[in-house]
């Protein structure tokens, strides 16, 4: 399904770019939304590779996947498309009859990369949070807004931002972005 | 803009939360042995507090946990939140 028109669109148009921030839209995931009890957490991690976060907003990445605590019992796990079904089977089979929801999102976003030494002010252009690097460090994650769309963003760097967003928004998102680093010469 | 204590995420602006009506307000057992008003009651009625007031709220944009605010209607003041289920706190 990753060849959706809406993913061409939006993965096609080359980086923005701007004086010290450029935002590039991201490569499909494998994306899968965890809820449930700490038994079946356990289950998760055994099946995911990951430990899944207990402290609140905050990511673990290893290798090339991810889980990011949106919730004291939700997780988004990100993991590369190949993996889709061997996370969800591996996963399913671990938690045996515990109960638990895993719902693969992965068509349902779109990931962005905003880096350079002024990816923070740009964001700060629709985002309330302080995102100075002692209030929002590097490996932070926390659903948001950005403007009008609600996105998950995560500080990957002191300088790198991975945004996830709902299809849909993906447009207003990136247009946004767009106009805000104007400012910074495009 | 005001920044709400969620209990889970701690101190984060007012934009990524909802509002969800008076706190503690417990579905009657048995509905069917209500009276009309009784069950008019439960449904519309709420206090109007002036003062310290029980509040439900949701960090929509975050978390996306309900949770309990103890919130003063005369000056906005935010004097504590707390998890759903938890007991009203005395106020501070």
């Amino acid at each position: 399904m990753s060849d959706l028109v809406e993913t061409a669109e939006l993965t096609e148009a080359e980086t923005i770019g701007a004086d010290g921030v450029s935002l590039e839209a991201l490569p499909p995931f494998a994306r899968f939304i965890f809820r449930g009890p700490e038994g079946a957490a356990q289950a998760v991690t055994e099946a995911f590779g990951i430990s899944l976060p207990r402290e609140a907003c905050r990511a673990r990445v290893a290798a090339d996947r991810a889980a990011l605590w949106l919730g004291p019992d939700e997780w988004l796990l990100l993991a590369p498309q190949s993996d889709e079904a061997a996370i969800a089977d591996e996963a399913t089979s671990r938690a045996g009859a515990l109960p638990f929801s895993l719902v693969d999102v992965s068509h349902r976003q779109v990931a962005f990369r905003l880096s350079g030494p002024r990816a923070a002010t740009v964001l700060s252009g629709g985002n309330p949070l302080d995102l100075d690097l002692s209030a929002f460090p590097v490996g932070m994650c926390t659903r948001t807004v950005l403007a009008k769309a609600e996105i998950v963003l995560w500080r990957t760097g002191p300088d790198s931002f991975h945004i996830e967003v709902w299809r849909s928004f993906a447009p207003y998102v990136r247009d946004f972005l767009r106009e805000h680093m104007r400012e910074f010469g495009n | 803009m005001l920044l709400i204590p969620c209990p889970f995420c701690g101190p984060r602006p007012e934009l990524e939360f909802r509002y969800g009506g008076q706190a503690h307000i417990a579905r009657p057992e048995n509905p069917a042995a209500l009276s009309d008003g009784e069950w008019a009651e439960f449904l519309y009625l709420r206090d109007n507090v002036r003062g310290v007031h029980a509040e439900r709220w949701r960090h929509i944009h975050g978390c996306a946990r309900f949770f309990n605010m103890l919130r003063d209607t005369t000056t906005d003041r935010i004097l504590t939140t707390y998890k759903t289920g938890e007991p009203r706190p005395e106020a501070v």
